[in-house]
């Protein structure tokens, strides 16, 4: 067992977790998706591209890419977020909370990928 | 680059991750630390967007003051922890990068992506120098006074760092690599479209063998110069096809030899192969009778298989008394009044110092020089870093190792002309080459003149083509009229023209020039343009060819033209 791969799946499959979590429940309600659980999974996230800098192959390069997206994804959440509640004053409306989840949901989808190549790769690693 | 790029992505992992989580902690800890409004009431914490915002200019040691709102005593306590975990975050990221830049082993990946850029980019042909050390630093400066560009490699770092302060005209990328290595060669273009050879002049043989080996395997294709020093390697490099063999004894005996036998011969070879700008060397003539031949290592070998002329005896003195069948031998250095005396110094003409040691070659030189004036002496001098001392002894004749390869190299790059011209040389008699040289002599003010070829067709002499094309004849004469005065002659010589095999040596000023030609010519460097612009622009050669002065261009002589046929 090598602990750095245990590590790199860790937080792969936590950022996945924590993403799902947050982007669970009725898209335009606002009291479902919570602010804690979005910073959580913007973290982790970031941690987890992170870890895949310096991949040189293939799959590396999408795992990397994977998880770029999901970067992406999540801050604008978190941006609109911010610009809904201070910037514009309207608050965390059903049409505002509807937009900050279903962006988490397209990091969720980038997750997924990752998660799949993550288990593809594993599965191909013969003894 | 793209390596460099992932090294740096790779080294930064934990200080990334470190900072991520620094900043992480401290923005969730601003969130949850309820606040004071002014009248002492509590108020909510900072929200992510204020948090992220505070610890954004407070982590990098911005510091705006408390914002929106002065702070409570609570939030007070955290951002003081947020602060020390932040600036040693930031800290240890910037120390990281710095480390990682002034890394050896970085610095040289980052010096050896940007060669390949460089070799990749190069757009006209060059040759591939492999070891600038003497002999390569001679190389790369004759290289480029010929207006060729080059790559160069080499082993040591420090010496490569010199080459920039090199003032060379051409853009010559270099690198501090083992040559040896195919990656190496690779990188440095072996296989670019654009390499026209490659040079194996380190100082190491197994280096030189290596680079040889891989540069048929890796690109069959160019020729590959090599520099041997044993007969043994030079046998393996002949087994693989090695193009061009480069031994610097064996053709420094063999010039003596032709230099003892056919002096005026040798004269011009040396003037003609000499590495073009350095001064003229001075005339050697040996003399014909009794050698002395100090050292019978390989030098010495080939001078005694080269000198063994009709009219020529010679003893050799070896410590270990080897030495060719039918010669004396005599035991010793030479370095002792003795040996030399016992092996006939005072009635020889001539003595070799040819051991590898440059000191014990100086003092033989001077010892014999001491027992009979009149002594022809040749020394053999193995390292450049002895110049001074060579040259204030002034031997009659020296063997520098590096500058012979130097040369040879050169003039075999120049042009496959030369090599034929140089032949032809050695076949004809002393009268004719008497002639020659003093030519030579009288146009190239001391320096050693360039050699250069030129191929007459539609694209690299236009002009030329044009006026065949319209039937007016081009004679040689009139190419080498200066355009800016067709009275004088520019100060060059044509050597050879060669025409579908059959080789014209020294053609005469009326001899017709026909498309397809090649030319060879010798003279000062500057004529070398002005030749190209006689060759290139229609009025320049017609102006040569008939003295009439056209002015301007196309438009010009429409408008005058229309003017002339008017009037």
């Amino acid at each position: 067992m090598n602990l750095e791969k245990v590590v790199f799946a860790f937080f792969i499959v936590f950022a996945a977790t924590l993403n799902f979590g947050f982007f669970i429940g009725d898209i335009d309600r606002p009291e479902l998706h919570n602010v804690y659980e979005l910073f959580a999974a913007i973290v982790v996230n970031m941690i987890a591209t992170v870890l895949k800098f310096g991949d040189r192959t293939q799959i590396g390069a999408v795992h990397l890419s994977t998880s770029l997206v999901a970067d992406i994804q999540l801050i604008a959440a978190a941006v609109t977020w911010g610009v809904a509640v201070h910037v514009t004053g309207t608050g965390m409306t059903p049409e505002m909370t509807s937009s900050v989840v279903s962006l988490s949901g397209g990091a969720l989808l980038a997750n997924i990928v990752s998660l799949v190549i993550l288990i593809v790769e594993t599965v191909m690693m013969r003894r | 680059m793209n390596s460099v790029f992932f090294l740096v992505l790779r080294r930064m992992r934990t200080p990334l991750i470190l900072l991520i989580v620094f900043y992480a902690i401290s923005v969730l800890g601003l969130t949850l630390v309820p606040g004071v409004n002014a009248d002492g009431t509590p108020a909510p914490p900072l929200s992510f967007f204020h948090a992220f915002y505070f610890i954004s200019y407070t982590a990098t040691t911005i510091g705006f003051g408390e914002v929106p709102q002065a702070f409570s005593d609570a939030q007070r306590l955290w951002v003081t922890v947020c602060i020390y975990i932040t600036v040693l975050g930031w800290t240890y990221s910037i120390l990281t990068l710095l480390s990682l830049l002034q890394d050896k082993s970085f610095q040289h990946t980052l010096a050896a992506s940007r060669f390949s850029r460089r070799v990749a980019r190069i757009r006209t042909p060059f040759y591939l120098v492999c070891g600038c050390g003497e002999t390569g630093g001679l190389i790369c400066r004759a290289l480029d006074l010929l207006g060729l560009d080059f790559v160069i490699l080499d082993t040591n770092a420090q010496r490569v760092e010199e080459l920039d302060l090199e003032d060379f005209i051409t853009d010559d990328p270099a690198l501090a690599v083992d040559a040896s290595v195919s990656g190496n060669l690779l990188m440095a273009g072996v296989r670019h479209p654009k390499c026209r050879g490659v040079l194996a002049v380190t100082n190491d043989e197994k280096c030189n063998l290596a680079i040889a080996i891989n540069v048929r395997l890796l690109n069959p294709e160019i020729p590959v110069l090599t520099r041997v020093r044993s007969p043994a390697v030079a046998d393996n490099m002949r087994s693989f096809g090695t193009h061009h063999i480069v031994n610097a004894y064996e053709r420094f005996a063999e010039y003596l030899a032709l230099a003892v036998s056919a002096p005026e011969a040798f004269r011009l070879i040396e003037i003609l192969t000499g590495l073009p700008g350095s001064p003229l060397p001075a005339a050697h003539r040996p003399p014909c009778g009794h050698w002395v031949v100090c050292g019978y290592g390989q030098f010495g070998q080939a001078i005694a298989r080269y000198m063994s002329l009709p009219g020529i005896r010679m003893t050799i003195i070896d410590p270990d008394l080897a030495g060719p069948p039918d010669s004396r031998l005599v035991k010793g250095t030479g370095m002792e009044a003795s040996v030399l005396q016992q092996a006939g110094i005072m009635e020889a003409v001539g003595i070799v110092a040819g051991s590898d040691n440059d000191i014990a070659n100086l003092s033989i030189a001077m010892m014999a020089k001491q027992l009979n004036p009149k002594l022809y002496v040749v020394s053999r001098q193995n390292q450049a870093a002895n110049d001074l001392l060579f040259e204030t002894f002034r031997a009659d004749f020296s063997m520098v190792h590096t500058r012979v390869v130097a040369q040879e190299c050169i003039s075999i790059l120049t042009t496959p002309l030369l090599s034929r011209f140089l032949a032809a040389v050695r076949q004809a008699d002393e009268s004719w080459s008497k002639t020659l040289v003093s030519r030579l002599e009288s146009i190239c003010e001391g320096l050693v003149p360039l050699v250069w070829d030129i191929l007459l067709d539609a694209d690299t002499a236009p002009a030329v083509y044009k006026m065949q094309q319209t039937g007016k004849p081009v004679t040689v004469g009139a190419l080498m009229c200066d355009i800016a005065n067709r009275e004088t002659c520019l100060p060059a010589v044509v050597l050879t023209v060669e025409r579908r095999g059959h080789t014209f040596l020294l053609p005469e000023d009326g001899f017709l020039l026909e498309n397809g030609d090649a030319i060879l010519l010798a003279g000062q460097r500057e004529v070398r343009s002005t030749l190209n612009l006689t060759l290139k622009n229609v009025n320049a050669l017609d102006y040569v060819l008939t003295g009439r002065d056209h002015q301007g261009g196309w438009l010009w002589q429409y408008l005058f033209e229309k003017e002339g046929r008017g009037s």
